[in-house]
């Protein structure tokens, strides 16, 4: 049932025009480890936390990395809003666009052995734990080929073996779970940590309160992450949350507050908050980010924002610019190079999805799949039981 | 993992000694949190844990109810495969004495009702040990009702069932008295209650046959049918709620798979369709007794018993 390969369609390098060069530019490289600094947008705020410093290293490699990976990304989520408009993908579809260099940021500092979890907008995440575009779109339109065999659909991506433990539909549901995954990397004393990550409308649940209660008791190493894009759903977040500072709303707990929309932000927070929880606990970073698309592809996300502010965004704070920004000012690739590669994303996603046309819906008999992981020979039956009747597996 | 299991020695004592025998990272105190540490339990077996959590009461899990069905029963099927959650829920289930609405519910049909769980209902001793080891070493998320009234009762123990890897089978019911005119269901403590019943009837020339269904999902109904075409005649006996009942589950099946067989009209006894009144009196009223198992039995073998008239 498992794809025989999985390759990671992120890192594929361009070759270099050999054509046309000048002497004094350097060629777009892909493998150049020299260390750069840059500086986050802007400081990190801090609840009963110091704060990480504002200079990160980088280099060449992760620059060209980060903008390769935000642009496929983007290109994935684009092309699932005409998939979802011509009605391949059906139900939920919830997507990510904008928000980018949260995962991004994230992978950047940590390993496949540190657990992540989050709710249902998880296209991009799956993707930055090794997920294929192939097993992306194949279940998005409910073939076999998908990740989840077509059986779980927009919301329910998994991909156990790089600690990607889903795909949530329940809003908040996925904090306790986080917190558990948590525990056992504690309890197995692994020295992994797991990033539990929900919205600033699942931020209000009184479940989440639970969790980081007992994490913070027991010293789990769970990292909260509110990827707050400021509506949950329709509500925007002073509607909703008395006090819509997320990072404070620990208490007890430590927090720091994260410009979401700024990769290196986002890797220095992330690297910071395993070192402190796998010594202090549990910890909250609020990514301060943004969705262009609505709640999900039934919302035209336009009713309860402005054309303005969404566009406003887009020139002020679009994460994948700001990338593109930081390589040209550095002078590692050309305009036409990095359009070139926006133009190869665009091309890998579009065979992706002629390949996952090409999958077949799952055979009917996996309607009673993986009901059990030990089946017992139980009895199962369909709608009529008299004309569908069988053995689970 | 759950309230009060470790230095309290548990509320019912069912947990005494194992804090001091396995220690605090094994067996974890939790604040009273239901939502929050079934969801952490869920989330530990995600990861390959094998966690045992247990509810003060079923009555409690409803806090966690979305844990055990969405986190729980639901993501073997939804990852394909790749996420199975080996979780065992486990506390007393159903009516205690005078505790009220609130604690006396019985959970067996709605845990029972959901394709992805596995729900155990054990009555003697060797069922509580064999189905809870079988429970524990299962890679699938089990509900496993106990009853508060049944923790005192004591049961003849087989030297087979005191070996330490003793494991019942999940799914099969067992024959507890063998009889030829009616086939008598139950489960947990009503097993008790349809064995004194069967005495009973044995006297009035009526000789029953008592299965404890020790599992509610998945139910075995090769069992069932198997003793209805055998005796002809059916009495399902539960203590949770008739509407949408686990009688009504075992009836509707004998239904389509022995129609042919039956003598008489499926018979249920079940708890009464109300919230559990705290009066003694009204309390009794509200939860089968033996002397309904012994009607409703007699009402399946002659039909000679009038149908009372019904109360306004």
């Amino acid at each position: 049932m498992a794809l025989a390969h999985r390759s990671s369609g992120l890192l594929k390098p361009l070759s270099t025009a050999s054509s046309s060069s000048f002497l004094h530019r350097r060629p777009y490289s892909t493998d150049d480890t020299t260390t750069i600094t840059v500086e986050t947008s802007v400081p990190f705020t801090g609840h009963n936390c110091e704060t990480p410093s504002r200079s990160v290293d980088t280099n060449p490699k992760e620059l060209m990395t980060f903008f390769t990976d935000m642009a496929l990304m983007r290109r994935m989520e684009i092309a699932a809003d005409s998939l979802y408009k011509s009605k391949l993908i059906r139900g939920f579809c919830h997507l990510y666009d904008g928000q980018e260099a949260v995962s991004i940021g994230m992978e950047a500092a940590i390993t496949k052995k540190d657990c992540i979890i989050t709710a249902y907008r998880d296209h991009c995440l799956f993707l930055g734990r090794g997920g294929t575009l192939l097993e992306s779109f194949a279940e998005l339109m409910g073939r076999t080929a998908g990740c989840s065999n077509g059986k779980g659909g927009s919301m329910h991506f998994y991909k156990k073996e790089a600690c990607f433990f889903g795909g949530h539909g329940i809003v908040g549901a996925q904090v306790p779970l986080g917190c558990g995954l948590a525990f056992a990397q504690k309890y197995r004393k692994e020295g992994h940590v797991t990033f539990t990550m929900y919205g600033d409308g699942a931020a209000n649940q009184g479940q989440l309160f639970e969790a980081l209660n007992m994490a913070a008791l027991w010293d789990l190493p769970a990292i909260l992450v509110c990827e707050n894009n400021h509506y949950g759903m329709g509500t925007a977040e002073w509607r909703a949350a008395k006090s819509p500072a997320y990072y404070k709303r620990g208490d007890y707990v430590p927090g720091l507050k994260v410009d979401g929309m700024d990769a290196f932000a986002v890797k220095q927070a992330c690297k910071f908050a395993k070192e402190h929880v796998l010594k202090n606990g549990p910890i909250i970073l609020e990514m301060d980010t943004y969705r262009y698309h609505g709640h999900s592809m039934s919302d035209p996300g336009s009713t309860y924002r402005t054309r303005d502010e969404i566009s406003g965004v887009r020139q002020e704070r679009d994460p994948i610019e700001r990338i593109r920004k930081l390589i040209l000012a550095h002078d590692l690739a050309t305009e036409k190079e990095l359009k070139d590669i926006e133009k190869q994303a665009r091309k890998e996603v579009d065979e992706a999805i002629a390949k996952a046309k090409e999958s077949p819906m799952p055979d009917e008999p996996e309607l009673f799949t993986n009901v059990y992981r030990k089946g017992f020979g139980v009895e199962s039956f369909g709608a009529d039981r008299k004309e569908l009747r069988t053995t689970l597996p | 993992m759950g309230e009060e299991v470790g230095e309290y020695q548990g509320a019912y004592k069912i947990t005494k000694g194992l804090l001091d025998k396995y220690g605090p990272e094994r067996v974890v105190d939790t604040p009273i949190t239901e939502a929050g540490f079934a969801g952490i339990g869920v989330g530990s077996a995600y990861h390959g844990l094998r966690p045992v959590i247990e509810f003060m009461t079923f009555n409690f899990s409803m806090q966690a109810i979305d844990h055990i069905i969405n986190s729980a029963a639901k993501s073997n099927y939804m990852s394909a495969g790749q996420i199975n959650v080996p979780i065992v829920f486990r506390g007393p289930n159903g009516p205690a004495a005078g505790v009220g609405a609130q604690h006396s519910q019985c959970y067996a049909a709605w845990y029972g009702s959901v394709p992805g769980l596995k729900v155990l209902v054990p009555y003697s001793s060797e069922d509580a040990r064999g189905l809870l080891k079988a429970a524990i070493r299962d890679p699938d998320p089990v509900v496993f009702l106990e009853n508060e009234l049944l923790y005192g009762e004591s049961f003849p123990v087989s030297a087979e069932a005191l070996d330490s890897s003793f494991c019942l089978p999940i799914g099969k019911a067992k024959i507890e008295r063998e009889g030829k005119d009616i086939t008598i269901t139950a489960f947990s403590k009503m097993v008790g209650y349809a064995l004194k019943a069967a005495e009973i009837l044995e006297k009035e020339g009526i000789s029953a046959e008592v299965i404890n269904l020790r599992s509610i999902r998945p139910l075995d109904r090769a069992t069932i049918n198997a003793s209805v075409r055998k005796t002809n005649r059916l009495l399902t006996v539960e203590e949770g709620f008739p509407q949408h009942g686990v009688g009504a589950e075992i009836c509707a099946s004998v239904v389509e798979d022995s129609f042919g067989y039956l003598d008489a009209p499926v018979e249920r006894i079940a708890g009464a369709d109300v919230p559990t009144p705290y009066a003694a009196n009204l309390e009794r009223m509200a939860f089968p007794q033996i002397e309904d198992i012994v009607r409703a039995a007699k009402r399946a073998c002659h039909r000679s018993v009038p149908m009372a008239a019904t109360a306004s």
